[in-house]
């Protein structure tokens, strides 16, 4: 048993693919040893800027022997057989063996394959997974053909245990493998040597290295946050920074610096952005003014004057990119009081699409939709109009066009600069969301409105223009603003058809109605049943993940109105637990039934039973029975739909599971009077009828 | 190293001298500037071309730099549309050029011991050269002082053997040695000279000229028909036959043709800058200026320098 030591190091590697490379490492080597038939007791991958290493501990130090018996030819077999089977099992003629069968002699060759060091193998696998290592994007370098992230430079590759240490000798495209590495590239550049891990990380810490990138991201994070808490002040979380920032440096050194009082007027957000996007600072707050106040520079190195030069370096810098912020910030209000006028002009000469018009002809669009929307979702008209020809005008704004991230949210505030509601402010930041399927969804109606108006202006408009996602190409995120209009629906309970507002959005965008302009264009009605279709593929999706069953949900959409999402959601939840529940199952189970010999009898007679059960022909009590509980059911069913309560609905179908069985238990449909028999088909016919109020019972499984 | 090279410089030339200096003395060819408006050092035929093709190369040079829409008159302390670049290509690229480029940074004032160097990833791509290469922008305590990076491939051909490419932007660094605010109040020469100048002495008064020029007063149309006579001419010496009647050799004009993709590079910058150019024509420009730089990079590897067989 021994233990791997391997290195590869390299010129600095990015900070975003370290991670994935340590894994990849690990599992690559990992596999190939024990391809080979080697087994090991444990593996741990580190990354530094430099360097990719891996520990694996517990090799075993050989693969194990194999001992293999292939049987072959007959003796008196033609001479090729025989000389053919000695080559594929690698043998001589004179080492097979003869043994005597059933069917005469028959040569027999043992093939033995002695195992294989371990630093035999090492010194095959480890060039292999060097030469092919998945990285996202690599490069060659000099005169060279090997491929890495960056110039790759050296190879540590030892096999120690108590007696000592070996180089495991390979060589890959002239890198000769040793058992030697690097420090800091500034603190400790000389070559180190090295006989086991812990001699390794020992060597390493003592030559400003953390090797693990855990502990890096621990020391940055404790430090930040410890010199914080000394002044008073809280380090803003950012576990992505906080990643990348250990990505950067081998020996982390936290410096915390001023932000000049100039700059303290600007938006948090703002400061925020630029100090991570430009400088990869964190921001420090202080929670008494809930202002940011401070930064956190990482440095990777320590200075003779405790890291003021790089402080002061850094500070300049920061002065530098906020002078810049302030100024856009500055001019952007000053055009914000006008409100905004100079931007929306702008949009005008800004393309959307080249088949959809500018910017500003779709901000119109998205105004009349949401003044259309305005009343279903609770928002008054005129306010949803006015926040939605505000909502886009920050797109033009200096400050967007040098942070694109902040659109919506730089809306809000030049929305208030501009003298504008609250309610309009807010829907200028939040009439994007919801962005993805764990954003929060806008409450407020006139953000509701306008996010609404704005995702159906882009799904009528791309659906208009035949530009429809396919397969996994969805260049728009149509699929995201669909979802966004499902979530914003449901999440708010509005009650409105989809079908009409598309029907709107697709008018607005040229695929009309046949009701307006041309009486003969139909584009608009074939192009709102796709996009109705397409609305509720992305609802069935939605609601799997909510727990309702696919089969469920096309029970649901077989009614009437089911592009009120909120109605058709509330019918599918009531129906998707009374399936589950006992009565729901046996329910189901005599529906199926029932409708079975229904269709069988409608088909071998050519006729449909659909009126005229009359209890006056039942001759039993069973059969008198399920008479009066459809009766019953019917009265309670027919009100409880129209007040829309699918639970009493239920409770009301529920009732119908005992006579239901009781019928099919005691009675024979198919009597042999003709009178008797179609009553009783008549009689099923009202099951489907009665059920089929609440929902189309025969689209469920089971 | 004698004591003054140890010293801190004291102005933008002297910078510049030192660089000239240092990657002399690495065994750079040091060419000058190339005559034409370029938007980067990396447009000199000394590295776009000279990138190309298996010759060995090392070449350093300042490059004058315009980006007309960077222009601000001049009131910018960090905007210049003329600036200037400092490039060093060196084909196959040496296994110790982090370290070279290190050495660079010590010869014009930086002290290692007390700055933070980092190489922070930036890939580069240039749509319109056709080129790409991956490296990093190299900071500064928390500045960005140059472009690394290693040549994959330029006008569309795999770069073999692998240039190192190196590019310092001059005025940032040097005003960031010198310890100025404004650029235009960055020493040009000796401040004790006898005649003491400053950037913006040398250069305030062409900011504001070219400011004016570039956004409000060059003719578009003109701007428009130049480049299109670019454009052809490049196609035009191209398609010319390999073989000059006049002498019998064999001479492809990849360089002449490389001048007019130059030329074609800077007037739709111009044309850039005059606000004239809808983002969807933006692409279609980059797109036609790229196909002329392919071209030129497929002729000029047939040629000698190339690395075709004479």
């Amino acid at each position: 048993m021994a233990d791997l030591l391997l290195e590869l190091f390299s010129e600095e590697i990015p900070a975003r693919m370290q991670k994935r490379a340590s894994e990849d490492l690990k599992k690559l080597v990992t596999d190939g040893l024990v391809e080979a038939g080697l087994t090991y007791e444990s593996a741990g991958a580190f990354v530094t800027p430099r360097r990719l290493a891996l520990s694996v501990v517990g090799l075993t130090d050989r693969s194990p022997d194999l001992r293999e018996e292939r049987k072959g030819p007959r003796v008196d077999a033609p001479e090729k057989a025989i000389d053919g089977f000695c080559r594929g099992a690698g043998v001589s003629r004179d080492q097979l063996e003869v043994r005597d069968e059933k069917k005469g002699q028959v040569y027999y060759a043992l093939i033995e394959k002695p195992g294989r060091a371990a630093g035999e193998i090492i010194a095959e696998v480890v060039p292999n997974v060097v030469r092919n290592f998945p990285w996202s994007k690599s490069m060659r370098w000099g005169s060279g053909t090997l491929r890495w992230v960056r110039p790759l430079h050296s190879i540590l590759c030892i096999l120690h245990d108590a007696e000592g240490a070996e180089v495991v000798p390979f060589d890959v495209d002239g890198i000769v493998s040793g058992n030697t590495t690097r420090g800091h590239r500034f603190h400790a550049p000389d070559v180190i040597k090295v006989h086991s891990f812990d001699d390794y990380a020992g060597k390493l810490a003592a030559a400003h290295v953390v090797l693990d990138s855990a502990s890096r991201a621990d020391t940055i994070w404790n430090d930040a946050t410890n010199g914080a808490f000394a002044q008073g002040l809280d380090v803003v979380e950012d576990k992505g920074l906080l990643a990348e920032v250990a990505g950067l440096v081998e020996w982390p050194v936290v410096l915390m610096g001023d932000i000049a009082e100039d700059f303290l007027g600007l938006p948090p957000e703002v400061l925020q952005t630029s100090m991570k996007e430009h400088q990869k600072f964190f921001s420090v707050r202080n929670p008494k003014t809930d202002r940011i106040e401070k930064f956190v520079t990482v440095a990777n190195r320590e200075t003779a004057d405790q890291g003021a030069t790089i402080l002061a370096g850094n500070q300049k810098v920061l002065f530098a990119r906020l002078s810049d912020a302030k100024f856009f910030w500055e001019n952007d209000l000053r055009i914000a009081e006008t409100c905004g006028a100079q931007w929306v002009e702008k949009l005008q000469n800004v393309t959307f699409h080249n088949k959809l018009g500018s910017q500003a002809e779709r901000i119109e669009r998205i105004a009349a939709l949401a003044r259309e929307i305005a009343p279903v979702v609770g928002a008054d008209a005129d306010a949803a109009e006015e926040a939605a020809r505000f909502a886009k005008a920050d797109l033009s704004s200096e400050m967007v066009y040098e942070f694109p991230e902040l659109q919506g949210l730089m809306g809000r505030y030049y929305a208030a600069a501009a003298g504008k509601s609250d309610a309009v402010a807010a829907a200028a930041q939040e009439h994007y969301s919801p962005l993805g399927p764990s954003d929060d969804v806008p409450s407020a109606p006139v953000s509701v409105a306008v996010a609404l108006a704005d995702k159906i202006d882009t799904l009528t408009g791309f659906w208009a223009i035949d530009e429809k996602p396919t397969g996994s190409k969805d260049p728009f995120a149509l699929r995201r603003a669909a979802l966004g209009v499902i979530r914003l629906v449901l999440e708010n309970g509005v009650r409105t058809s989809v079908g009409t507002v598309i029907a709107f959005g697709l008018s607005q965008n040229g695929a009309s109605q046949p009701t307006s302009n041309d009486p003969d264009d139909y584009s608009g009605l074939d192009r709102n049943v796709d996009l109705s279709n397409f609305f509720h593929d992305r609802l069935k999706v939605y609601l799997r993940d909510q727990g309702i069953s696919h089969d469920v949900i096309d029970a649901c959409l077989a009614m009437p109105n089911n592009d009120d999402f909120t109605l058709l959601v509330k019918r599918a939840e009531a129906l998707q637990g009374f399936v589950k529940s006992d009565d729901g199952t046996n329910l189901l189970q005599g529906y199926k039934r029932a409708n079975n010999i229904l269709s069988q009898a409608e088909a071998k007679d050519g006729v449909e039973y659909s009126y005229g059960a009359d209890v006056k022909y039942a001759d039993s009590d069973e059969e008198r029975a399920l008479f009066a509980a459809l009766d019953t059911a019917e009265g309670a069913i027919t009100p409880a739909m129209e007040a829309e309560d699918f639970g009493a609905a239920m409770t009301a179908m529920a009732g119908l599971r005992g006579p239901i069985d009781g019928f099919f238990e005691a009675v024979q449909v198919n009597a042999d009077s003709e009178v008797v028999r179609r009553n009783r088909l008549n009689l099923l016919s009202r099951i489907r009828t009665v059920m089929g109020q609440v929902a189309d019972f025969s689209k469920i499984e089971g | 190293m004698s004591v003054v090279e140890k010293s801190k410089p004291r102005s933008f030339q002297e910078i510049i001298l030192r660089l000239q200096a240092y990657w002399a003395g690495k065994g750079c060819a040091v060419v000058q500037p190339y005559d034409m408006e370029v938007g980067a050092g990396t447009f000199h035929p000394a590295t776009t071309l000279r990138s190309l093709g298996g010759n060995p190369w090392a070449a350093a040079y300042v490059q004058p730099s315009r980006r007309p829409t960077d222009g601000r008159y001049g009131e910018n302390p960090n905007r210049l549309q003329h600036y200037y670049q400092y490039q060093v290509l060196i084909k196959p690229s040496p296994p110790d050029l982090q370290e070279l480029y290190l050495g660079s940074l010590q010869a014009i004032g930086v002290d290692m011991d007390l700055h933070d160097i980092r190489f922070v990833e930036d890939d580069w791509e240039s749509p319109t050269l056709g080129a790409w290469g991956l490296g990093w922008e190299v900071w500064c305590d928390g500045m960005e002082v140059s472009q690394f990076t290693y040549f994959q491939q330029v006008g569309g051909h795999d770069c073999k053997p692998v240039s190192g490419e190196l590019t310092y932007g001059l005025e940032r660094l040097a005003m960031y040695i010198l310890g100025v605010d404004h650029v235009m109040d960055m020493p040009y020469n000796d401040p004790d000279a006898l005649i003491p100048l400053s950037y913006g002495d040398v250069f305030k008064q062409t900011e504001q000229e070219y400011s004016r020029w570039n956004f409000d007063i060059a003719d578009t149309d003109v701007l428009l028909k130049h480049f299109e006579d670019a454009e052809a001419e490049c196609q035009r010496i191209l398609d010319a036959p390999a073989v000059d009647p006049k002498t019998g050799k064999k001479i492809i004009m990849a360089h002449p043709a490389y001048d007019q993709c130059i030329k074609a590079s800077h007037l739709f910058n111009l044309l850039d800058a005059r606000g004239v150019i809808s983002v969807t024509e933006r692409q279609a420009y980059i797109g036609r200026v790229r196909t002329l730089s392919k071209a030129c990079a497929d002729a000029f590897v047939q040629t000698e320098a190339g690395g075709a067989a004479a």
